[in-house]
């Protein structure tokens, strides 16, 4: 490996090749999915359901196996590794879901440090006796979205974006290089989403970690990411800033409907961000 | 503001709010209770020799169930069945044409207080009698046989099918059956039409379950002379034979998962 | 519910003819199995003694009351094993039924093929036998006893506890156990933070489910030998001391009321 290969490499985060994804059904969920993610770039993942982008971030972490092809973190490929070795990768990688996927009987405080699982032994998380640096980190993850008075409330007694903000905690509390994020708007008001999709692009920013956010929000993934990649039937139909994404576009990714209104509503909207 | 409160709680030690908040209490508690359990186990006598000797005669006994003896009591086993399965399904119907105007008695949103009230006393007792000492009395009042079986296993049905039928009465949606009512029905048009088809489909998803439960407890009532293939078991294991008694217990497994596959089945279908 | 044509008009039926004759059929065959069934009860019951009943029921009452109250001094010992026969049967219980909840749950069996027909086989078979027939086994085996009544109720209550501990588990957010996956921990991990926490609610609402049952079950063991207040209840039978009997009774049904109380109470406070 030449050292100019290496060099390039090392810019990259995450590199998909050749994934694919069959189901025992015989559904081709991913059809040799070929995609580069560079350090820090947060890229929104967009298609109609059933497109496959579910399946996509899955096998990047492997709650999915992929029945073909790699995932390159760094310079490792997660499909080859054992089960210990893909729970030290999984630590790499803070993960977001569509409607929260909190512990619900468990305390905000706890799911927060259930992020640190892979770095604590059993026992340790066991009796909830976790390191003090990881306590603290908690605290400071849970005061930087607000929610530093809740700590020990239980979860279900969240609403829906406090509980958003309380995944968001516990994937960032993995220090991890890469977020994976499945619909992280899917279940909560317009306003809350917005928020939400703030918070999330914000803490990449300041942390410098790169994202894949599945959306399936256009205006939203348009307002908020720099780069949209377009999923349909398991292939990439489309991959460029938000302002490529024509209604030509749309319509190859979504199929025919009219797209101009969508696409005035992300002006008119950016135009109120602009004056806030 | 926010940021004097992180500056507080950081470098402080966490720990899980406890369930019970009250130290006092939340030890008491646990301290009772282990206390409790070593008195419990204290004051069992346990023969440790006579277990050691019995691990020898359990051992057998599981070896029996490799090479169950049907033939040599088969006459025995059969008449003993045959007696638990007619009594099962004697005492399930006689117990579930019962328990039905029981059951609407003792629902609170349709019947009078008076009615109410005795059909809830029925019920009460019903479910406070367990079987076994039913059918002791009914045993010393009828004599021995199936008819004393037959009358305990339709009593417990009784009390079973009409508390779950009452709730669930009580718990129907209130709108249909008053739509049926506005309609100008009387009183046993209104069941028919406005109750009946709400409650039908859990009334005899649990009918089929009692049937089952009146099967298993059949198996018992022999043991106090009350019919069914309990006597015969008695014996076996009273003569040792435990490759009868195998083959006995390998046919109620039997028939409980049978009609057990069948409740899924029938449920499944009127749901 | 087809509309017919009959001379010419159009008539609503219910069902059609082969529905109605296909009903009735059921209905008849039904009550023909049914009359088959009180054939064979009256034929193995003495009709004499059923005539007589009345009489003996008036006599038995007479004797039986009223109870004999200062009897209840002697009585204290045989509740107290009683209460540990249920108590120590359902914790030995638990701890055995958990590990066969989670080998039976089809999303945390470790083999779908190999284990998890095992699993449901030790609940299927614990679970169709009466205690009472446990408790029988084990006098055998390791002579009568408390003992015999503790390991009787706790097998029996193992197959019950397991098929409702792994039912709850089938129907967890399988969602929360994804995102603890997601962090890297280990498979012990995400039992304790996945998985358990969302069946704990249940687990806690089993166990006092089956105390409560395990009291009632308890206070029978010993008309078989295997200790509790049942073996005084069975002596008592055996020189028809009638006035001790009602009172026995009266004592098994307040047990019954209380734990019945305990178990409603302390399902209200976990749930």
């Amino acid at each position: 490996m030449g050292l100019s290969q290496r060099r390039v490499r090392g810019l990259l985060m995450l590199r998909l090749q050749r994934l694919t994804k069959t189901y025992k059904t015989g559904d081709q969920a991913l059809k040799a999915i070929d995609l580069e993610v560079p350090k820090g770039q947060v890229l929104a993942l967009i298609g109609p359901s059933g497109a496959g982008k579910s399946t996509m971030i899955r096998c990047i972490n492997r709650l999915v196996e992929p029945t073909s092809g790699a995932v390159m973190l760094d310079d490792t490929d997660l499909t080859k590794l054992g089960p210990g070795a893909l729970r030290r990768a999984r630590r790499e990688m803070g993960m977001i879901f569509q409607e929260y996927a909190l512990v619900e009987r468990l305390t905000v405080m706890e799911n927060v440090l259930s992020g640190r699982l892979g770095y604590v032994g059993f026992w340790r998380s066991f009796l909830r006796r976790y390191p003090q640096s990881d306590v603290d980190e908690a605290f400071r993850l849970l005061d930087r979205v607000g929610l530093l008075h809740m700590a020990d409330k239980r979860a279900d007694e969240l609403s829906g974006g406090q509980r958003q903000r309380v995944g968001i905690c516990r994937a960032l509390i993995q220090n991890p290089k890469l977020l994976l994020v499945d619909e992280p708007t899917a279940s909560l008001d317009p306003k809350t989403s917005r928020q939400i999709m703030r918070l999330i692009t914000e803490l990449c920013r300041e942390r410098g970690l790169a994202a894949i956010i599945n959306i399936h929000d256009v205006a939203l993934a348009q307002m908020f990411v720099p780069r949209i990649v377009g999923l349909r039937f398991g292939e990439i139909v489309f991959d460029g800033v938000p302002a490529a994404l024509t209604p030509e576009k749309l319509t190859e990714i979504y199929g025919e409907e009219d797209w101009e209104a969508t696409i005035e509503a992300v002006e008119d909207d950016e135009d109120v961000e602009a004056a806030q | 503001m926010s940021h004097r409160e992180l500056d507080d709680m950081l470098g402080r030690k966490w720990r899980k709010p406890h369930f019970v908040t009250n130290p006092v209490l939340r030890w008491s508690l646990i301290v009772g209770f282990i206390a409790y359990l070593i008195a419990a186990f204290m004051t069992i006598e346990v023969d440790w020799g006579r277990v050691y000797e019995g691990l020898d005669r359990g051992w057998q006994f599981i070896l029996a169930f490799t090479r169950p003896d049907f033939i040599s009591r088969a006459g025995d086993i059969w008449g003993g069945l045959l007696e638990s399965i007619v009594m099962t399904v004697a005492a399930s119907v006689v117990g579930i044409l019962i328990s039905i105007p029981i059951g609407l008695g003792a629902a609170r949103n349709i019947a009078p207080l008076p009615v109410y009230m005795i059909c809830r006393g029925i019920v009460a007792i019903s479910r406070a009698l367990q079987e076994i000492i039913v059918a002791i009395l009914l045993v010393a009042i009828f004599g021995f046989g199936p008819l004393a079986g037959f009358l305990t296993l339709s009593f417990a049905t009784i009390g079973f099918l009409s508390k779950l039928l009452a709730e669930d009465i009580e718990s129907m949606d209130k709108v249909q059956a008053e739509a049926i009512r506005a309609s100008g029905a009387k009183w046993m048009q209104w069941i028919n039409y406005g109750v009946q088809p709400q409650v039908m489909p859990r009334l005899i998803g649990l009918s089929i379950y009692r049937v089952d439960i009146n099967f298993r407890e059949s198996a018992i009532l022999g043991l106090v002379g009350a019919g069914g293939i309990g006597a015969t078991l008695n014996t076996a294991f009273d003569r040792y034979e435990y490759d009868t008694a195998a083959a006995i217990l390998i046919l109620i497994i039997g028939i409980v998962m049978m009609l057990e596959y069948l409740s899924g089945v029938i449920r499944a279908r009127v749901q | 519910m087809p509309v017919l044509e009959k001379d010419g008009a159009q008539v609503w039926r219910r069902h059609t003819l082969r529905e109605k004759l296909v009903r009735w059929f059921g209905w008849l065959l039904g009550l023909l199995v049914f009359a088959i069934c009180w054939q064979i009860i009256s034929e193995s019951t003495t009709w004499f003694f059923v005539w007589d009943a009345p009489r003996i029921a008036n006599d038995i009452w007479t004797r039986a009351t009223p109870p004999r109250w200062e009897y209840i001094t002697q009585l204290g010992r045989p509740i107290w094993d009683t209460l540990n026969i249920a108590t120590l049967g359902t914790v030995i219980a638990l701890f055995l039924a958990v590990p066969v909840a989670f080998l039976a749950a089809r999303n945390t069996t470790p083999s779908a093929l190999f284990i998890r027909p095992v699993a449901l086989l030790i609940i299927v078979s614990t679970r169709s036998i009466n205690s009472l027939i446990w408790a029988l086994l084990l006098i055998a085996i390791i002579g009568p006893g408390v003992f015999a009544g503790v390991i009787a109720i706790a097998i029996r209550s193992i197959g019950f506890c397991a098929k409702l501990l792994y039912e709850a588990i089938e129907e967890i957010d399988h969602a929360q156990v994804e995102a603890i996956t997601a962090t890297g921990a280990s498979r012990w991990q995400v039992m304790a933070y996945g998985i358990v926490p969302q069946i704990l609610p249940a687990f806690a609402g089993i166990a006092v489910f089956r105390w409560d049952i395990n009291i009632r079950e308890s206070t029978v063991l010993g008309l078989v030998g295997a200790g509790g207040i049942g073996l005084q209840l069975s002596s008592s039978l055996n020189v028809l001391a009638w006035p001790q009997v009602s009172l026995i009774l009266l004592v098994i049904l307040a047990a019954v009321v209380i734990s019945e109380w305990v178990s409603a109470k302390v399902r209200g406070a976990i749930i």
